[in-house]
């Protein structure tokens, strides 16, 4: 068996999710529906691949892999992705496969096509403190929620444009019912406030016990990001931000969010930083 | 012909040869379809038949060991129905060997149909086979044909586009609301007025599930007399606007010559509604919506043109699919009369006359 890196096992896996849009894609150009079972296979199958990527990322850095944009990116998209294999069973939604698809795609694409993101690696982030490697780890699982309700606010705003419009083919033929999307709306929405929400509980009680060990900008950005969200939240089950104005404001979001990511990653104070260790398979 | 050789036939008529008139005096009621099975029972030289027998059609299928045995059926047909024999022969259909198969594989994949693609052809050509089988006039011949024929219309249905999109008004509402609602197991229909179109629509929704039909109409004993007709309730029409919000699908069909569901009353029933859509579906002419609703969020209004305009797109639609369908039907046909010739050994034959 030739000897295979972590990366080369990344792009494994984003050819599997390229895969699963490109098969879309041609689906819906041909105005059939794409079977469920082969994109959820598809992207399992990517899944897997990827898992094993960053697993092996994961053993030559000694801690869960996200020690610069690279990683974060990567474990992102595996985070979009295990929700999906898990949603897209309970609600039958092939073109939810398609979009993760497309965003994984995406994201792990980016990742791997710019170099300087993976050149170097702060080591030690974590103090080897395994409390604080599970708060990381599940603050970006929470984007990797927010990743999925984004394509969904897309899906329901692109249904609700379709019955308004009375523009019923294509694309919009395969669309899931409005009442279904805002109801996978609202549990994605919960479910990433109470993941980023444990995330937070967990990192301060870290940051209480060394209040200079945290720089003030990841700590106001961060808490900024789930207020938002515990804020959009509040006011969907007060009934007060609902339909088209939360599937704008859940992209929004998102979109922020995922800006944060920067400024939070750069804030950190300064570590040793090395060169990923390429971890070959034999 | 010789003494074990036959042939595979189909006679009849559809809605392609016979006007509305004739097919009224074709057709076999469920007594006299009874009392004709009798008849073909006492028929000489006739080895199989199955008669498929819907509102649009009266064919038989069949194999026959010569000519004059497909005479004896016309005749006794005639005879049945008090035809004269020069009338039906003017609106008969025949095909014989693989034409009979090509024409029964049409019917049942509906691209014979006088609704295109329609889907309840299908289960009338099964019940055809099911009536043959009971009544043992079904052999070796339609067994495998029949069989044959409902496995490659799945196949046609699967790998066309012969039967998406409905094309009647109120099939393309329901659908409507499943894009919205997605399960209509708990929404509750609103029908405003006694009009038709209304009804049948009220009675689409219901045959796909809805939780439940309200009428409303100006005479509370005219909505009392459908709700009994249809298995509803009737609301009085004062309340109609109150309990707008109870609703999540309104059906407007009264001949009002006024709005009935103006917007004001969307705003109000939407403050309660909160965020479950509602779905107004105007049937009627003049209008009984307000169509200034449509601009509200999570509100959606369809008209009688709207649902009419994307009846006859999906009819195009289908429309464009009959060549491909026609082409597997023709390769399906050629194969099912391969296996018949070859399971006959040679005795299917093409008749020697011409009837």
């Amino acid at each position: 068996m030739p000897e295979l890196t972590d990366r080369t096992w990344l792009w494994f896996a984003t050819a599997f999710y390229l895969a699963g849009f490109v098969l879309g894609t041609i689906a819906l150009l041909r105005s059939r529906r794409q079977s469920l079972a082969l994109t959820y296979t598809i992207v399992a199958v990517g899944f897997v691949i990827q898992t094993f990527g960053l697993y092996q990322r994961g053993l030559s850095v000694k801690g869960c892999p996200l020690g610069n944009t690279f990683e974060i990116f990567q474990f992102t998209a595996w985070s979009a992705i295990a929700l999906y294999l898990v949603i897209g069973v309970t609600f039958r939604l092939s073109l939810l496969g398609y979009f993760t698809s497309l965003l994984s795609a995406v994201l792990t694409c980016v990742s791997l096509a710019i170099p300087a993101w993976d050149a170097t690696r702060r080591v030690g982030i974590f103090g080897g403190n395994p409390w604080i490697e599970f708060h990381a780890a599940l603050a970006l699982f929470s984007y990797g929620v927010f990743a999925l309700l984004a394509l969904t606010s897309i899906m329901y705003l692109l249904q609700v444009f379709s019955l308004k419009q009375h523009r019923l083919h294509g694309l919009f033929a395969f669309l899931p019912p409005i009442r279904d999307l805002d109801h996978i709306n609202l549990r994605l929405l919960a479910a990433g406030v109470v993941i980023l929400t444990a995330s937070l509980a967990v990192g301060s009680v870290y940051w209480l016990e060394d209040i200079d060990k945290v720089n003030l900008t990841k700590i106001v950005t961060t808490v900024a990001v789930w207020a938002a969200y515990a804020a959009v939240l509040t006011l969907r089950l007060k009934n007060l931000l609902l339909s088209k104005r939360l599937a704008w404001t859940c992209i929004v979001l998102f979109a922020a969010a995922l800006l944060s990511l920067k400024p939070v990653n750069s804030s950190r104070p300064p570590l040793p930083s090395a060169p990923p260790a390429a971890v070959i398979l034999k | 012909m010789s003494a074990s050789s036959a042939t595979l036939f189909l006679i009849g008529a559809s809605h392609h040869t016979a006007p509305l008139e004739l097919r009224e005096r074709l057709a076999l009621t469920p007594d006299k379809l009874d009392a004709f099975h009798t008849t073909l029972g006492t028929l000489n030289g006739l080895r199989e038949v199955a008669v498929l027998n819907t509102c649009n059609r009266v064919e038989f299928y069949g194999v026959a060991e010569s000519p004059d045995a497909l005479a004896r059926l016309q005749d006794a047909f005639c005879t049945f129905q008090g035809l004269s024999p020069d009338a039906f022969a003017a609106i008969c259909r025949q095909s014989h060997g693989r034409a009979a198969i090509e024409h029964l594989l049409a019917v049942a994949c509906g691209i014979d149909s006088q609704m295109l693609g329609e889907t309840e052809i299908l289960g009338q050509v099964k019940d055809a086979y099911a009536e043959a089988q009971t009544r043992r006039t079904a052999g070796p011949v339609l067994n495998r044909v029949f069989q044959k024929t409902f496995q490659y219309a799945k196949h046609v249905r699967t790998h066309t586009a012969i039967n998406e999109g409905q094309i009647s008004v109120a099939n393309v509402a329901v659908d409507l609301a499943l894009k919205i609602f997605g399960d209509l197991s708990t929404t509750r229909i609103l029908l405003l007025g006694a009009g038709d179109i209304g009804e049948k629509t009220a009675k689409a929704f219901q045959s796909r599930g809805a939780a439940s039909l309200t009428v409303a109409s100006r005479t509370l004993g005219r909505a009392m007399e459908l709700a009994t007709t249809l298995g509803a309730t009737a609301l009085p029409w004062e309340h109609v606007a109150a309990q707008l919000s109870d609703y999540a699908i309104v059906v407007g069909s009264t001949s009002a010559p006024e709005t009935v569901v103006t917007a004001e009353h969307v705003v109000a029933a939407m403050k309660k509604r909160r965020a479950d859509p509602l779905f107004f579906i105007d049937l009627a002419l003049p209008r009984d919506i307000d169509a200034a609703v449509a601009k509200l969020d999570n509100v959606f209004l369809y008209n009688l043109d709207d649902l009419a305009k994307i009846a006859d797109e999906n009819r195009a639609a289908r429309a464009a699919q009959v060549g491909r369908a026609r082409a597997i039907v023709d390769a399906k046909a050629e194969t099912i009369w391969k296996q018949i010739e070859s399971q006959a050994g040679g005795t299917m034959v093409m008749p020697v006359r011409v009837f």
